[in-house]
Parts: C-alpha cells; structure tokens; sequence
C-alpha cells in the first residue's frame, strides 16, 4: 500500500492542517480502506462513472450524513449519559448545548444543527436583561466559531419575533463570523415586517441569514417540525438524513437520444441504480455500524424512524440544454419558457418516482428528492437546478424561472440569487426581492451581495480574505475555507462577477 | 383608456438605484437636454426616420417600409450599430407601449415590486402618458400600495408639474451645475429653473432625492461645490442627495477624453457636505 501510506504522511505533515484537521482527513482515508458494502455490478460501474454518487461519504457508513436532535430533551430532561442536571438558568442552559454538541455526529463529523435556537432559549430568559441577553450569545458565537468551525452548522430562529431571535441577528451581524450559519424561518402570519427586515439588513452586512418559507416546509413535515441544516436542507427534526446520493442529470442525457428516450428508459434506469446504492448505504447504517444503539435514540434526543434518505439530483441546466440540442431547439434552461418546462417535466418525473418507491428504514418510508448543490471537484455541472454560473438573469427573472420547480424538492433546493452591490444603499429592496421570492414559491431565499467579505460557496460561508490567506499557504482555521479555496480555484470564483459556485464539501483529502 | 402611446428605450424590471426599494423602470425616449456626459445618449433624440442606420444594421432587424424604419426585435444582435451611426441621439429599437401594457406587465412582477419610476431620457416629456399610468396605478386596488416615482432633469414647467404631482409619490431630481457658462457648456442649455422646481417638489412634500454628477474639474471645483452646499442647506439639511461620479462606461466622444472621477474625489465631497450638516449623501456603490 506505498500509496496509501505516502498520502497518509503528507496529510500528516501537511503544515496547512491544525491536528484535528489531521486527525479527520486520516480517518476519513482509514474509512475508505475498508471495502465498500457490496453493490452490485450495474450500480458500481454507474458509481465509477460518476453518473451516480455517494457524495464520497465513505466506505463504512458508521453515522447519518445529518443529524438533527431534538435538543428540547435535553433541556428539559438534562442527560444521564452525560451526567447532566437539568439546566435552571440561561447560563446552564447555554453550557448544556454547548456540552450536547461535541456529541452530536455528521458527514463532516462536526454538528451540523444546533436547534431552533430562540425557542429553546426563550424559557431560559425570563430576568436576563437584553444586555446581558447579548453578552451571553456573543460569548456563545465565539465559542461555536472557535471551536466547532465548520460553516455547515446551522442554527435556526423563527417565525417568531421575539428577543433572543433579534439578539441573535445583532450579535451574528456584529461578529461576521463562518460559523454558526443562520437560517432564519419567515412566515407571514406569524413573523413580524419588522425582523423580517432586521434579517434582511443582516444579509447586506454578512451575507447571512438565509430566510426559510415556513409554511412550505411546515406542510411537508410533521408535528415534530423540522430544521434546516447545511445547504439549503430541510430535514425531521430528532432525526435526520441517512445518506445523501445524487443523480448527475448532465451525464443521463448524454447517454438519451431524445427527451422521451430521457424520462421513459435512461432517467428511470439510473434512477433504480442509485435507489440501490441508497438502500445499500442504509441498510449498512441500520444493521451494522450500531449507530442507533447510541444514547441519543435511548433518551430520545433523536429516533431510528425519522431519518430520510435523501435523493439529490444536480446538472439540470446542462441536461436540459443537452436534449434542447437533441431536438434541434435553441431555448436555453433559465431563459426560454420550453426549456424551463422541459426542466419542470424532468423534476416532476423525478419526484414522482421518489414517490412511488418505497424506501426502507427511512422517514415515512419514501425518500426525499433535493436539489443539490455539488462538490468542490464537479466541472461544468451546474449545481441543483440552478441557472448556469454568471449567465443568470436579474434576480427577479431569476426568482421567475425557477419558483416553479421549487414544489418538487422538499427536502430543500440550493440556490443562490446574486445580488449586486447597489443593493446596499437600498436596503429595502432586498426586502421586497426576499417577500417576492418567497410568495412565488421558493422554499428558501438565499442572496449574496457581491462586495461583502464573508460569501456563500452553496450552503456554507467563506470569507474571501480567508481564501487569500489559505491560498498564500498559511492555512486556515475553518474547514470550509480549504473546500471554499478549492472551489475558488477550480470554477475562478473570485474573478466572476458577483458569483458564488455550488459544491458542497469535498470530503476527503486531495 | 384613450390614452396616449409611450415611446420607450427599454424597461427594466429589477433596478435598487431607482427610488427607494425594487423598482420597475421605465426609459423614456427622448430628451430636452443634450448632455456630453450622458451615460446613455441613444436616449436623447427622437427618430425622424431618415434611415440612415438601415444599411448599418447587419443582421437586417431593421427595414425601411414606407418612409419608416422597422425595427424586429428578433433579428437584432444587439451590436450598437445603429445607435453608433445616428446622426441625432436617437434610437430606432424602441417600442411603443399602451398604459394597458405597462400594468400587464406590472402585475407580472408585484410581489417582488416597491414602485415604478419613469426615467430615461426624459420621462416628462410624455407626461400625458406618465399622468395616465400614475392615475392607472393609483386607482387599481391590486396596484395601489406601488409608489410612482419620476426620474426628471426639472426642465419641466411649474404648470407641467403641477399636472403630475398628484400622481407622484416623489421625484429623483438632476442638478447638473451652478454657473451658467457651465450649465451650458454641459448641457447645452440654461438648466437654472431646476433649482426653482427643486423647490417646488420642495413643498409639495415629493422632493425623494437632488441627483449631482461629480465631473472633475468641471462641477467639482469650489466654486461649484459652495454653491451645491448653499443651495441644499437652502432646502434643509435632511435633504437626501445622491453623488454620481463621472465614469466612462456608456458615454461617447469628446466627454471620453474627461477624466473619470475617482472614489477619493467623491468622498472628499462627502465631507465638505457632512461639515455643512448635510448628511443624507448616497455615493455610488462601484466604481469602473
Ligand atoms: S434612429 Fe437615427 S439614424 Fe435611424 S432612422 Fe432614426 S433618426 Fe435616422
Ligand atoms: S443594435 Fe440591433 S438593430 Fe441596431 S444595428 Fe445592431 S442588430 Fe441592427
């Protein structure tokens, strides 16, 4: 194994990497050591080529891709794992998250959600004054920054106006930090104009929080609720997603002669493969790796029955330009009513057939279908369902072109609006471009000005300062920042106008 | 409606530099001044059909059919040809759009919308229609929350104004320069009755914002300056102002031989304004 062995010790001595840093990438390729579970030969051969990915999860998957609990348990009940009492004041409360966190597994190994944070804390704040209030989140945004950084961890607030909620948006603006990401729930009966508006001055200072439609996700999901974690996911809540697997679009109508040809025979055949591939990965989670029998399922902070699977798809644009080309037509995906309509036959295909397979171990047995952002590695493979990198239209017409797709995704869709930075001497602008955007449809309105220095490479933030530094060799203390530079380089992130590419992570390393 | 036809340039339906919020923009074609550093001169004259820019146009968008030029929308390239070649300012790729038209369109766009403001060119110069479509809007109950805004150089007579500020929710207004020997040299014309209908608009609670281009060694010399600083301190220190800074993109011949005016230069009229007590001063967001 020389070659193995000689990426081991470059990761080890590689002088961009902290020790913890090490320490994953050399678990994640001592993972990948391990045999892949068995797949059977169709689906390995459409896993080499790429037209279906695991998203390089790894060869063992010994924990879900995403795991959401439901951190009311622990506030209320206290742990006796964790020997923890009952928190009685803000401060405990505060300490006993911060404690639930480090035990809370993902992809990434990091937490990738830390609750709707406002609810959990309001009870907590009875006596505290809003100074004090501030004081506490800032020393706790710190402490997540500083010792959890990774921009995948997500924290919600909403749909209530309420003080920890606007603590939390002032406090988040004033740092600018990475991490936590913040996504904030909108809903027109319950949130008030007022923090809709804070959120959106937010998103002119520090390119976060995105706004969520509330009343969208609520319909999909069940009473627990749901939290949205990462990019653009919406996800049970105490519970989670197994495993994420995408279909690249682009790649399945290379292999079609015509759009009937698409959708009735090569669509549906790599479709079935990577069902396969999903139950395989989750079969392995379930029966095997003894995740479920960890004390978050016996005191109840998650449960085995809440974990989907969810089942991406990305390279729309590119498929549907492919088969335009197929039939002779010149519309292009974004821009051209048949196009767009061709895409929404392709995603209404796509979601009945997540539909109609029963998937098990998984959230009320179905998977759920998503329109994923990417890796840092994908090359001309426009992210999700979005409109190809610097051709996108105004926002507006933006918004237009794609709201109708958004009804098929609904374990979320990425996207991003790039919004120049005139913006920001009209602030009330971007308020009204997120209420349009939401009222139309979009599940979630994510915006990113074009001169600030944190920015969105999909779900998670970089700052742009960082990624000159970590490409000045100094490395960086946030993860995202290696995946952000590697983006950087490869889609030219940086010298595209206002731009933001799709990759979600690059998980191993190269 | 019997009303009158617009003559437009182009609409956007997506602009933050219009007025306060998104806004739908209107471009007037056609304007009273003929100003050497306007950034889109093709706005300025009206077509007289001499056609002149027919055999300039490549791809054949543009035809000559009973002493007037077609433009088909479908064939054109968008390569500028035509604009280069017109010995007037003017453009022959607009269209004629019916207030029906306009709040068809607006309706498409609501949810995302503050308002609409008619620019251009020089949107007052059809205010028939501009008064038409203001009252449209103001009196449909799924229109009436947009505010209407006017884009204007103020070379409109008091009379005229009077016609539309009923309608108008408030007016963006150009100042282009103090001395006469200035106005004129920039202009062409004698541009000091703005200043009145600044006051006006004043009064009438519609004056949104006073509109100054920063050229160098041209309206940013003291003398100049003094007399921006004296004529906003004479309509209030809250006045909102908004400092354009002279850039190349989109103007054409002599005026690209001006130098463009720097950041620096900007921000240091910012401060001659803020020590005045004028405090209310938008600059732009990029420079070239
Ligand atoms: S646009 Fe200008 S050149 Fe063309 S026909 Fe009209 S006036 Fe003549
Ligand atoms: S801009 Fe259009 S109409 Fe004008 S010359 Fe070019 S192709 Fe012809």
């Amino acid at each position: 194994m020389p070659e193995i062995t000689e990426k081991l010790r470059k990761i080890t001595n590689d002088p961009t990497l902290s020790p913890a840093q090490k320490a994953h990438y050399l678990a994640v390729e001592a993972e990948n050591m391990l045999p892949y579970p068995e797949l059977d030969a169709d689906v390995q051969e459409a896993l080499d080529d790429r037209i279906i990915c695991d998203m390089f999860e790894g060869h063992a998957p010994y924990k879900p891709r995403y795991v959401l609990p439901d951190y009311s348990i622990v506030l209320k009940n206290g742990s006796d794992y964790l020997e923890l009492p009952v928190p009685q004041n803000l401060d405990e409360a505060i300490n006993t998250l911060m404690i639930a966190y480090h035990h809370v597994p993902s992809v990434t190994g990091m937490p990738v959600y830390l609750g709707d944070l406002d609810n959990l804390l309001l009870p907590f704040c009875d006596g505290v004054s809003d100074d004090a209030l501030r004081q506490k989140i800032r020393l706790f945004w710190r402490y997540l920054d500083r010792t959890l950084p990774d921009a995948f961890m997500h924290a919600n607030i909403g749909p209530s106006d309420n003080r920890v909620a606007r603590a939390i948006l002032e406090i988040d603006a004033e740092l600018g930090q990475v991490a936590p990401n913040l996504t904030f729930l909108y809903d027109p009966d319950t949130s008030t104009e007022d923090i809709l508006r804070l959120a959106t001055d937010n998103i002119l200072k520090c390119s976060k929080p995105h706004i969520a439609n509330h009343p969208v996700h609520k319909a999909t999901f069940d009473d627990r609720g749901y939290g949205i974690v990462s990019c653009y996911n919406a996800l049970p809540v105490a519970g989670g997603s197994s495993t994420l697997t995408r279909i690249n679009l682009k790649a399945v109508a290379e292999l079609s002669d015509s759009e009937s040809h698409f959708l009735n025979e090569v669509l549906p055949r790599y479709m079935d493969m990577n069902f396969r591939l999903t139950e395989t990965r989750i079969s392995y989670l379930f029966d095997q790796s003894g995740f479920f029998d960890s004390f978050l399922v016996s005191e109840k902070w998650i449960d085995r029955d809440r974990f989907t699977a969810m089942y991406g798809i990305y390279a729309m644009a590119e498929a549907v330009n492919i088969l335009q080309d197929k039939a002779a037509l010149e519309g292009r995906y974004g821009f051209d009513d048949k196009a767009n309509d061709l895409g929404l036959r392709i995603s209404k295909m796509l979601s009945e057939a997540v539909e109609a397979r029963p998937l098990k171990n998984a959230w009320q047995g179905r998977a759920m279908l998503h329109s994923q952002a990417g890796l840092s590695d994908d090359i001309e493979a426009t992210p999700g369902i979005r409109i190809p990198y610097g051709t996108e239209p105004d926002p507006v017409s933006h918004v237009q072109a794609l709201a109708p797709q958004h009804q098929y995704y609904p374990s979320g869709v990425s996207e991003i609006l790039t919004i120049d930075e005139t913006v920001k001497n009209n602030p009330e602008a971007l308020y009204q471009l997120c209420k349009g955007a939401l009222a139309s449809g979009f599940r979630e309105f994510t915006a990113n000005v074009s001169s600030n220095d944190l920015v969105r490479v999909t779900g998670y933030m970089i700052r742009l300062s960082d990624v000159q530094k970590f490409n000045d060799q100094k490395g960086s203390r946030t993860n995202t920042t290696g995946l952000g530079a590697e983006a950087a380089d490869l889609m030219g992130i940086l010298d595209r106008k206002p731009r933001v590419v799709g990759h979600e992570l690059s998980p191993g390393y190269t | 409606m019997n009303s009158p036809l617009a003559t437009l340039n182009k609409i956007l339906t997506c602009s933050f530099v219009d007025g306060p919020g998104n806004r739908l923009v209107l471009f007037f074609q056609g304007c009273n001044l003929a100003c050497s550093a306007c950034h889109n001169p093709y706005t300025i004259g009206i077509c007289d059909h001499c056609g002149d820019c027919v055999p300039a146009c490549d791809p054949g968008a543009l035809t000559l059919q009973s002493n007037k030029v077609i433009f088909n929308p479908a064939l054109c390239d968008q390569c500028d040809a035509c604009l280069t070649i017109c010995p007037i300012s003017a453009s022959p790729m607009t269209t004629q759009f019916s207030v029906d038209d306009i709040l068809a369109l607006i309706r498409i766009h609501k949810p995302f919308l503050g308002g609409i403001t008619v620019s251009g060119g020089e949107a007052t110069m059809q205010a028939d229609f501009v008064k038409d479509l203001f009252t449209a809007i103001k009196s449909a109950p799924d229109l009436s929350d947009l505010t209407c805004f006017i884009d204007s150089n103020g070379m409109l007579d008091i009379a005229g104004w009077q016609n539309l500020l009923p309608v108008t929710d408030g007016v963006m207004l150009d100042i282009k320069a103090f001395a006469m020997d200035l106005q004129k040299e920039l202009t062409g014309h004698d541009t000091s009755a703005a200043q009145n209908i600044a006051r006006v608009l004043l009064k009438a609670g519609k004056l949104y914002e006073i509109r100054y281009l920063l050229i160098p060694g041209k309206t940013d010399n003291t003398a100049e300056l003094d007399q921006l600083v004296a004529f906003i301190q004479s309509l209030g220190l809250d006045t909102k102002v908004r400092l354009n800074a002279f850039q190349h993109h989109g103007v054409r011949g002599l005026a690209l031989d001006q130098d463009i005016m720097p950041k620096e230069g900007v921000d240091a009229v910012v401060e001659l304004l803020a020590d005045a007590g004028i405090h209310n001063v938008t600059t732009p967001a990029i420079y070239q």
